[in-house]
């Protein structure tokens, strides 16, 4: 009998049913009863987490979920305030003549919509499809209450524009409350009123390369992160205890400041009239009617993101060097490699999980950076993050905004995919 | 055994120290020389100065002073990479992120050798190692036993004349150990390469060793191959470090032919063999547990009392009181006529006088 065909025999003396399952002492088959022994303990396992689930659920996916993904594609802000014209814009087919049954329609709402103090927000869900209807609606809105059939000569007598099928056009995307509009948007491309898909204007075209821009930075921080810290996490690693500690202590130090405190530091150092630029001034390198600019542009977000992220990219590798035994680099050299093939052909590859975790939690917090863009950035160090934050504070677009910010969490998830194939998250270790 | 005097000095420690902070010795004027082929074992306590002897050999560590010599050529400052010793590390320091072959072959890798004649001597050394089907596995995923074959492989695959060994069993089981000491021994033998081997085990030391240099508080308390270490220690330190022994103070009456006439316990003479005890004062006398005889016409004769009986199948472990030691061990073998032992009795207790050697009172 080999050792296999041992295990799993049956063991002698123990009962079992006419299939061979093993049977408990009180006749149950085992497998059943180790399933309810095991049922307590995976009760009370769940109960342990149960707070954090219900926390994570309440503030982090339902949030993404339904407000992010969901605003993105749903706008009913035109559908709850202009019921009549709603219902017949929807079977519009988008390209013939509008109906004297839909302008009545139109008058009834915009009349209604005045009436409750609703227009300026509907005006403003039109004018997001089409410019300049804002005015248009919130004009024929006014003089709504008095319109005399025909309507729709009505409303061309009060703006010509209404003779526009373009008008009417927008008004059938507003009415859409599920809509792929804000998403087509968000990657530069216009959902039309008949169901397809166009190129936005050249010159409207802007998150597309606000995205590239964003990968790019966040890619450049992350670069200039391993670059800086890895020779820093070696110093750390290998000192004496002692003095390895201060440094720890110097690298977190800029976590008890303020995340502002330092963006504006960069300010002092970097600006025209900064430190930098008087010292490079004084040793003769530019003069003085030729300072650099180094701040409010690419270089500013690049050099402060740099900095405040940092710390991220120490850590995580200085834990991993710690475990490396020194015995390793050692055991090379005794079998003959130099200190350069030793620390590239061994040391090195046992650093690589600790500098993947620090680039992808360097590179996603890059991407999601919006104070220190916003503060250093000027006009093209500006990210996608304040794109997102200007819709939602100033143009009020949320849809935009969400659709915005789901794409930016997708673009994430698709990178963390592709770490993970070329990767692997198990080689992952923060620490 | 060095098998001739001409090549005893393959590696030479000559007038060694090592100092960590300028303060203390670890290692105290060490001179040693070991010959080509031979298996030397550094055996002692830890903290004792043979790991720091080891990593000087090996370049990891400096010489503060003194020289040490490779094949007549002095090594103080060539770094460990061109020393070409092959070094076998405690915890096996294999490469996790590259296969057993990968292991192997790099010492071959950064020698710049072919890939034709590398990939023939990994394969013949993982033969060596009766690993010939896990080249293309992790080190993860080997057992201890087999990491163990895998760095012995890789210490040896470039063919170095010296390999050094710390302490490379010490994560094994007992039994893996002891089957890993035999197959180190053959290895050593089929390649007649130069070992040194660091350990604090003396049942690993005395089962391999040509000769063991015992070391503590950094000074070799002696060189000698394991019979003569076992047999006839120097002082005593070396013989309560190895193997069992009963010890007994005493006063050295007088000393004449080299044999030392000794008063222990409350006024018993005794007879000891004089080694490293003085002409007179405090000494120690060192006799093995297998060496007592308990018989009445014993030379040496002295009362014990019987206190505790270990039975151990092939032998009986008693420990007695004599000359008011409580803790004098006395193997009995377990034949068939073997002495009659009760506990609370009082029975003859002896030995030769070859067998007791006075030592040093320490």
């Amino acid at each position: 009998m080999t050792d296999a065909s041992y295990q799993t025999a049956p063991l002698p003396g123990a009962p079992s049913d006419a299939s061979g399952a093993l049977l408990a002492a009180d006749g149950t088959p085992l497998k059943q009863r180790l399933r309810q022994a095991m049922k307590v303990s995976r009760r009370r396992a769940f109960l342990l987490v149960a707070p954090l689930l219900v926390f994570i659920l309440a503030s982090f996916v339902v949030p993404i979920v339904a407000l992010l993904l969901y605003q993105g594609a749903y706008n009913d802000t035109y559908e709850a305030r202009m019921p009549a014209s709603t219902a017949l814009l929807q079977q519009w087919d988008g390209v013939s003549e509008p109906t004297e049954e839909m302008a009545a329609a139109m008058v009834a709402d915009l009349a209604a919509a005045r009436e409750s103090k609703e227009i300026g927000k509907v005006a403003s869900r039109v004018n997001q499809e089409l410019s300049g209807t804002r005015s248009l609606m919130t004009k024929t809105a006014r003089r709504a209450a008095k319109m005399e059939p025909p309507y729709l000569a009505a409303l061309i007598d009060r703006d010509k524009d209404w003779a526009d099928i373009e008008t009417w056009g927008a008004m059938k995307l507003a009415s859409t409350s599920l809509t792929p509009a804000f998403y087509a948007n968000a990657i530069d491309m216009k959902y039309m009123p008949d169901g397809s898909f166009e190129d936005q204007e050249e010159q409207r075209q802007i998150y597309v390369s606000l995205f590239v821009r964003t990968l790019l930075v966040s890619g450049g921080v992350m670069i200039a992160c391993i670059f800086l810290g890895f020779p820093v996490a070696y110093l750390i690693a290998h000192l004496p205890a002692r003095k390895a500690n201060l440094l720890i202590i110097l690298v977190l130090l800029p976590f008890w400041t303020s995340l502002l405190v330092r963006t504006t530091a960069w300010i002092a150092m970097l600006q025209s009239q900064g430190v930098l630029n008087d010292m490079l001034v004084f040793l003769g390198v530019t003069s003085d009617d030729s300072r650099f600019s180094l701040i409010y542009n690419m270089t500013g977000t690049v050099v402060a993101m740099t900095h405040i992220l940092l710390p991220f990219m120490i850590l995580p590798i200085y834990s991993v060097m710690k475990a490396i035994p020194p015995s390793h680099v050692r055991a090379a050299k005794s079998l003959g490699a130099t200190d350069w093939t030793a620390f590239w052909r061994v040391y090195f590859p046992a650093t690589i999980p600790g500098i993947g975790a620090g680039g992808l939690l360097v590179f996603i917090l890059a991407i999601g950076y919006y104070i220190t863009p916003a503060l250093v950035g000027g006009s093209d160090g500006q990210l996608i993050s304040n794109a997102i934050a200007y819709h939602m504070q100033r143009s009020l677009n949320y849809s935009l905004a969400a659709a915005l910010g789901g794409i930016l969490l997708l673009g994430v998830l698709v990178l963390y995919w592709l770490y993970d194939r070329i990767v692997g998250i198990d080689n992952m270790k923060l620490g | 055994m060095a098998e001739a005097e001409g090549s005893n000095d393959f590696v030479v420690f000559d007038q060694v120290q090592k100092s960590y902070d300028g303060e203390t010795l670890v290692v105290k004027n060490l001179n040693l020389a070991i010959g080509k082929g031979e298996f030397l074992t550094m055996l002692g306590p830890s903290g004792s100065g043979k790991t720091t002897c080891l990593m000087m050999l090996a370049g990891f560590e400096t010489a503060t002073h003194g020289e040490i010599r490779l094949d007549g050529n002095s090594i103080n400052n060539i770094p460990p990479h061109k020393r070409g010793i092959g070094m076998v590390f405690q915890n096996y320091a294999l490469f996790p992120h590259m296969t057993v072959g990968e292991n192997l072959a790099f010492p071959l890798q950064v020698r710049k050798m072919s890939k034709a004649v590398t990939k023939e001597k990994v394969a013949k050394a993982l033969d060596m190692v009766q690993m010939g089907e896990f080249g293309d596995r992790r080190p993860t995923q080997l057992s201890g036993g087999q990491q163990q074959r895998l760095a012995l492989a890789r210490a040896l695959v470039f063919e170095p004349e010296l390999v050094l060994m710390d302490e490379p069993l010490g994560a094994l089981d007992k039994q893996l150990r002891e089957h890993m000491q035999y197959e180190i021994k053959h290895i050593h033998e089929q390649l007649g390469v130069t070992v040194v081997y660091v350990t604090h085990d003396q049942s690993e030391a005395l089962t391999m060793s040509d000769r063991i240099a015992v070391f503590d508080d950094g000074i070799i308390q002696q060189l000698a191959p394991p019979a003569v270490l076992y047999e006839k220690p120097d002082n005593a330190f070396v013989a309560s470090f190895i193997g069992e022994n009963n010890k007994l103070r005493g006063r050295i009456n007088g000393v004449s032919d080299g044999v030392a006439s000794v008063t222990i316990g409350e006024g018993a003479n005794v007879q000891a063999l004089a080694v490293n005890c003085g002409e007179s004062g405090e000494t120690m006398l060192s006799i093995r547990p297998e060496r007592v005889i308990l018989a009445a016409d014993a030379p040496n004769r002295l009362d014990g009392k019987v206190m505790e009986l270990i039975y151990l199948g092939d032998h009986i472990r008693c420990r007695m009181s004599v000359a008011g030691d409580d803790a004098f061990i006395v193997k009995v073998p377990n034949s068939s006529d073997h002495a009659a032992l009760n506990v609370g009795e009082t029975c003859p207790v002896g030995w030769v006088t070859e067998d007791c050697r006075a030592l040093d009172a320490a």
